[in-house]
């Protein structure tokens, strides 16, 4: 289960139309043990690609100690597919940095955005229900 | 004289090091801090060093606000006051 408020979830998606034709990426940050994202960063992609993301090295560390100070901590990764669907690549899987977070998907393949979000551990996908709350 | 600094450890590598968020290694250049690292959390073999003895391409390393790979990488020096981050590098398609 992966909470969103409204504004967390409007704000990614309008990350992931703000960096077209690029992908965007992000971190997302919750209070310690719970599954509620409490606040997004927005990321650069030092990738620069409309098939490939690194979240930008500087950007994760100021989020990171943002997000200490804040009393949260880092605990997934969302970024943008731009022509596919909102399901883990290849590269995604085999990239994934940490078991325990969530990966969050935007696909803006249709003119709606979809927004799923993901567990990969072991190379193993498993979906998560988003649940929204209204803040 | 050794040099002590802080080691600040991401979620992922805890696990190696006793569940420990920061910890503290000697040593006056990167190298040497993964080497006293090492010592101390053998299980973090593999996780620091690549097979050509490079800084794995999966973590980023950062000597206070600088990214070590712009600096001297392995070689960057390394004083009592700095902190030493360490954070997954997260990239994909």
């Amino acid at each position: 289960m992966l909470r969103l408020t409204d504004a967390t979830y409007i704000d990614m998606v309008a990350h992931a139309l703000d960096d077209l034709p690029n992908e965007a990426c992000g971190l997302v940050a919750a209070l310690p043990g719970t599954d509620k994202i409490d606040r997004i960063y927005r990321c650069r992609n030092a990738a620069d690609s409309s098939r490939l993301y690194e979240v930008e090295p500087l950007d994760h560390l100021k989020a990171d100690r943002d997000a200490e100070g804040r009393g949260l901590e880092i605990v997934g990764v969302y970024h943008s597919h731009t022509h596919t669907d909102a399901y883990p690549s290849p590269t995604d899987v085999n990239q994934a940095p940490d078991p325990s977070w969530h990966y969050v998907l935007v696909s803006l393949k249709d003119p709606e955005p979809v927004v799923r979000s993901y567990r990969i551990v072991d190379g193993a996908i498993t979906e998560e229900p988003v649940e929204l709350e209204r803040r | 004289m050794a040099i002590e600094v802080e080691v600040r450890l991401p979620t992922v590598l805890r696990q190696h090091a006793g569940g420990q968020a920061s910890v503290q290694a000697n040593g006056e250049t990167i190298g040497a801090i993964f080497e006293d690292l090492l010592r101390q959390f053998p299980l973090l073999k593999g996780q620091l060093l690549d097979d050509d003895g490079s800084i794995h391409k999966f973590i980023n390393v950062y000597r206070n606000d600088d990214d070590v790979r712009y600096l001297e990488k392995l070689d960057t020096t390394v004083g009592a006051d700095d902190v030493i981050s360490i954070l997954p590098a997260v990239a994909g398609g």
